[in-house]
């Protein structure tokens, strides 16, 4: 499809783009709005941001959220690397098809539904609500992104190079981390950085399996914004909004430059 | 194939303690080769099958003042007398109190319309990323996915603002002339449409961009040529082969958008029924376990053809 765009293709792209950024862009607008009053604007000023510093509760809830996602996103990335690889490279095995089951159904499954069935597990086996069962739910449905970025990844893989250093009598856990996963790493990687946003972002999961004492962010600011619009949401929206924003930027800048490097070195190889 | 040869790999050096370890694995069948497998599976099995096992026991006990909430199904009277609690009352309330199917009917309501709008809303944009210029289509990806990756809580809040009475779309309806008194749209079932439709909008657009970006440009030239008209051309070609992906994306929004709570909770009124709603208000404020879990039996059980359905997709979509 490389024929020339239509008025309704250049429409439809820019009223659907509109709609995906401006309610962005209005709340990152109106945090530095110096009025309580979130939609008329009244002067610039960063003093809700100033505010959300001296706020204690936000900050230990920021630090909370942030080991979570952390530790669950790691464990999610060796996990669901493992599960990715075992689905693309084992063929058939016994019980493929409710692992595959166990892999596509976090991914769709309502919220709710998970969080209940782990806070319901964690209390069968007594084990105390905290920074560790919301570590262990958050690990459970990331390693499911994991799995599958993964498995997109390897089914594209060129096992040449694999065979190669097997025939030259490398073992096999070898090859995998010295020539499988410096290639594959860029998409682990990524999966890594979904597991954190998605980690980070949580809501749901995170109420149903924390306990008293472990707040994360998404948690604090959500009691807030049941009681209304302030600036410091838009604030503390605003700071999340960067941090992500830099993270895809920088990620795809590396990306942008791997690919240049790898058509260097062909173009060297060739010439 | 390479990785077979990998037992023998295996058993050669180490320490002593490792290697009576490896050695007992192995006599389990377990070498590194099966333990890549066995490890996320167990994970899996503990911490996603196992739990729904567990809430289909306990949505069968019966609410007891406690901690936790609820009579264990199994109980040995007087150490050594096995009663079983198996009681059905949570089941039979679900379905003689209107406000559970009602919940129920209205979910899938408000999750079938926001399926339909976002398709209507994310086939235009779709078809329009895989008609631009090459080196553009990298960048409007890129914007596609950027939202997707930013706080669903934050992006549902961001509605808050401009849909309230003295929010963003009445000031401007208001200035425009368009109406002369603000329009109540917050804590309706109108701004719970918008928040799905908003919030699962790449869900749709991805897989369908990805299909039409791989089309055959050739056979709507061909019908073109033949004089077929361009929007009968885009009935007969275009839509038939991006089928998969449209129901792929409607999977992808349908199955949790049934089970939405934030948003509902966040833009609907107090007569926006929404299952996920009404569970969360069951478990945590009226603390009735064994009926939040009948409440996600039940659910998971209309949602077990579409959920089934959306992995064949899946495994197919790998296969090919």
């Amino acid at each position: 499809m490389r024929s020339k765009m239509s008025l309704f293709n250049h429409l439809s792209l820019i009223l659907g783009f509109s709609f995906l950024y401006l309610p962005i862009i209005l709340l990152v607008i109106f945090s530095f709005n110096e009025s309580r009053l979130v939609t008329v604007w009244s002067g610039f000023s960063v003093k809700w941001y100033g505010k959300l510093l001296a706020n204690e509760g936000i900050i230990r809830a920021a630090y909370m959220t942030l080991k979570v996602a952390f530790v669950s996103s790691t464990l999610a990335t060796i996990f669901g690397t493992m599960a990715g690889f075992s689905m693309v490279r084992y063929g058939r095995f016994r019980g493929r098809t409710l692992f595959n089951g166990m892999i596509y159904a976090p991914l769709v499954m309502p919220e709710v539904i998970t969080g209940l069935s782990l806070l319901l597990t964690f209390v069968a086996i007594s084990l105390d609500r905290g920074f560790v069962t919301i570590t262990l739910a958050h690990t459970t449905f990331s390693m499911c992104y994991v799995a599958v970025v993964l498995q997109s990844r390897l089914s594209s893989f060129d096992r040449s190079i694999e065979e190669a250093a097997m025939d030259l009598g490398c073992p096999p856990a070898k090859t995998f981390f010295l020539i499988t996963l410096p290639v594959i790493m860029p998409a682990v990687a990524s999966g890594w950085l979904l597991s954190f946003t998605l980690s980070l972002d949580d809501l749901v999961i995170a109420s149903f399996t924390s306990g008293p004492g472990a707040t994360t962010l998404p948690m604090k600011i959500y009691s807030q914004m049941r009681l209304g619009v302030t600036p410091e949401i838009n604030a503390v929206s605003t700071i999340l909004i960067g941090i992500v924003a830099c993270g895809v930027v920088i990620a795809s800048m590396m990306h942008k430059r791997q690919v240049r490097r790898k058509e260097r070195d062909q173009h060297l190889a060739t010439s | 194939m390479g990785m077979v040869d990998g037992k023998e790999h295996d058993v050669v050096g180490g320490s002593a303690p490792r290697r009576l370890l490896t050695a007992l694995l192995r006599k389990f069948g377990i070498n590194a080769r099966t333990a890549v497998v066995l490890v996320p599976y167990l994970w899996l099995l503990i911490f996603f099958l196992a739990p729904f096992l567990i809430v289909f026991k306990i949505s069968f006990s019966e609410i007891r003042i406690a901690i936790p909430p609820y009579a264990p199904l199994f109980e040995y009277l007087e150490g050594v007398q096995l009663t079983i609690n198996l009681k059905l009352e949570t089941y039979r309330q679900l379905f003689e109190d209107g406000l559970y199917w009602k919940s129920y009917v209205s979910s899938l309501r408000i999750a079938t319309l926001s399926t339909v709008f976002t398709l209507l809303i994310g086939y235009p944009i779709a078809y329009g990323m895989a008609r631009a210029p090459k080196d553009r289509q990298l960048m409007l990806l890129m914007m596609i996915i950027l939202p997707f990756w930013t706080s669903f809580l934050i992006r549902v809040y961001a509605w808050i603002g401009i849909l309230k009475n003295e929010g963003f779309l009445n000031h401007f309806l208001l200035w425009a002339g368009v109406i002369n008194d603000p329009l109540q749209l917050l804590h309706s079932d109108v701004a719970v449409y918008i928040g799905i439709v908003y919030s699962y909008l790449p869900f749709m657009v991805l897989p369908l961009y990805a299909s039409l970006e791989k089309m055959d440009h050739s056979l709507l030239e061909a019908a073109a040529d033949l004089g077929c008209h361009p929007l009968k051309a885009f009935w007969k070609i275009t839509f038939p082969l991006s089928l998969p992906a449209v129901t792929a994306g409607c999977f992808l929004v349908f199955i949790p958008a049934v089970g939405e709570f934030v948003i509902p909770d966040l833009l609907g009124g107090s007569s926006t029924l929404m299952i996920g709603k009404t569970l969360w208000a069951e478990f945590f404020n009226n603390r009735n376990w064994p009926l939040a879990s009948a409440v996600a039996v039940v659910l998971l059980l209309l949602l077990v053809v579409p959920i089934v359905m959306f992995q064949r997709y899946q495994v197919q979509q790998v296969q090919e």
